[in-house]
């Protein structure tokens, strides 16, 4: 595809700003409307969309389909790893009022770490799929 | 008038016998359904449905048309079996709908129920001002675990069956 030229410079500009959009739906989640998933898919969209117009290899250079996996397993693990920790604070499992002195700060710092679970699973997850389907089909 | 359109792309999706304008269709319809889910404020979802449903099973539905082809082979046979059964399935579920009440009935079951709790209490509880995250990531959150859970589930599948290293290790796999 090198000589998509109109595409590579549109697909430059783009994608930043994507993956910014994905933060800020990932952060700002709280406020307003999105949230880990949606995050998660807008940021594993913006990742596709540099596989596509730059081909798989280049894609699989800036994120390993190994990395993705121990990423899939990490973002559960960080869920259930905030259930533990308030049930060790002595909460409930998910109760994140105890995980700070203050029940309405941990409920927010609960609340971002589970989104962030989320994210990350969604995020390598869905690039996981995209590898898969694309990598079958010669150099998709 | 979003229905309608709905409707017509469904439609146009099932008389197609070119995949790649089916696929195409469905993105479409992936687009009208998040702006049908904007005009029913469901802000989120509709977010959810545009990058989804529009954007990445778009692509992985392309990478498959990729794998096998692009053009339909032709139906053997009229299928009128299916279609009773589609029939009356529709028509039970649209039946069900009557039954349904209307939308925006404060005295709606789902609108008596916990909303109320949550709409008074969750701001001072969690102090997250988006009713949705709170309620997706804090009350509900065995649900939304759960979720996750299955997503990586998901994942797993589909690694396992498409998985990269096919080629790597073709020889000393067994006979399948």
């Amino acid at each position: 595809m090198s000589h998509h030229i109109v595409l590579r410079v549109v697909a430059k500009l783009l994608i930043p700003l994507i993956l910014l959009f994905a933060l800020y739906v990932q952060f700002h989640g709280d406020f307003g409307p999105g949230g880990g998933f949606q995050a998660g898919v807008i940021f594993a969209a913006a990742l596709i969309l540099y596989a596509l117009v730059f081909g798989l290899d280049s894609a699989r250079r800036v994120i390993s389909p190994d990395l993705l996996r121990v990423l899939m397993a990490s973002g559960v693990l960080l869920y259930g790893g905030v259930g533990v920790a308030s049930l060790l604070l002595g909460g409930h499992f998910l109760d994140y009022s105890v995980l700070a002195s203050d029940p309405v700060a941990g409920q927010h710092l609960g609340i971002l770490l589970v989104e962030l679970g989320v994210g990350i699973t969604v995020t390598s997850t869905m690039l996981s799929l995209f590898y898969g389907f694309a990598g079958r089909g010669g150099d998709g | 008038m979003l229905l309608g359109f709905l409707v017509v792309i469904a439609l146009a999706v099932v008389r197609l016998r070119n995949l790649f304008a089916a696929v195409m269709l469905t993105g479409i319809y992936s687009l009208h359904a998040a702006l049908l889910f904007i005009s029913l404020d469901a802000v989120d979802v509709a977010f959810t449905e545009a990058a989804v449903g529009a954007g990445i099973s778009t692509v992985l539905m392309l990478a498959t048309l990729g794998l096998v082809g692009r053009e339909e082979s032709r139906p053997r046979g009229r299928g009128w079996l299916p279609l009773t059964v589609v029939l009356v399935t529709g028509g039970a579920l649209v039946f069900a709908t009557l039954d349904m009440p209307r939308f925006g009935d404060p005295n709606a079951p789902v609108h008596t129920h916990v909303a109320p709790r949550y709409i008074q209490d969750s701001p001072n509880e969690t102090g997250v001002p988006n009713m949705v995250t709170s309620v997706l990531a804090s009350y509900r959150g065995y649900d939304t675990l759960g979720e996750t859970v299955v997503i990586l589930t998901a994942g797993i599948g589909v690694l396992l069956l498409l998985g990269g290293r096919r080629r790597d290790n073709d020889e000393d796999e067994g006979p399948r």
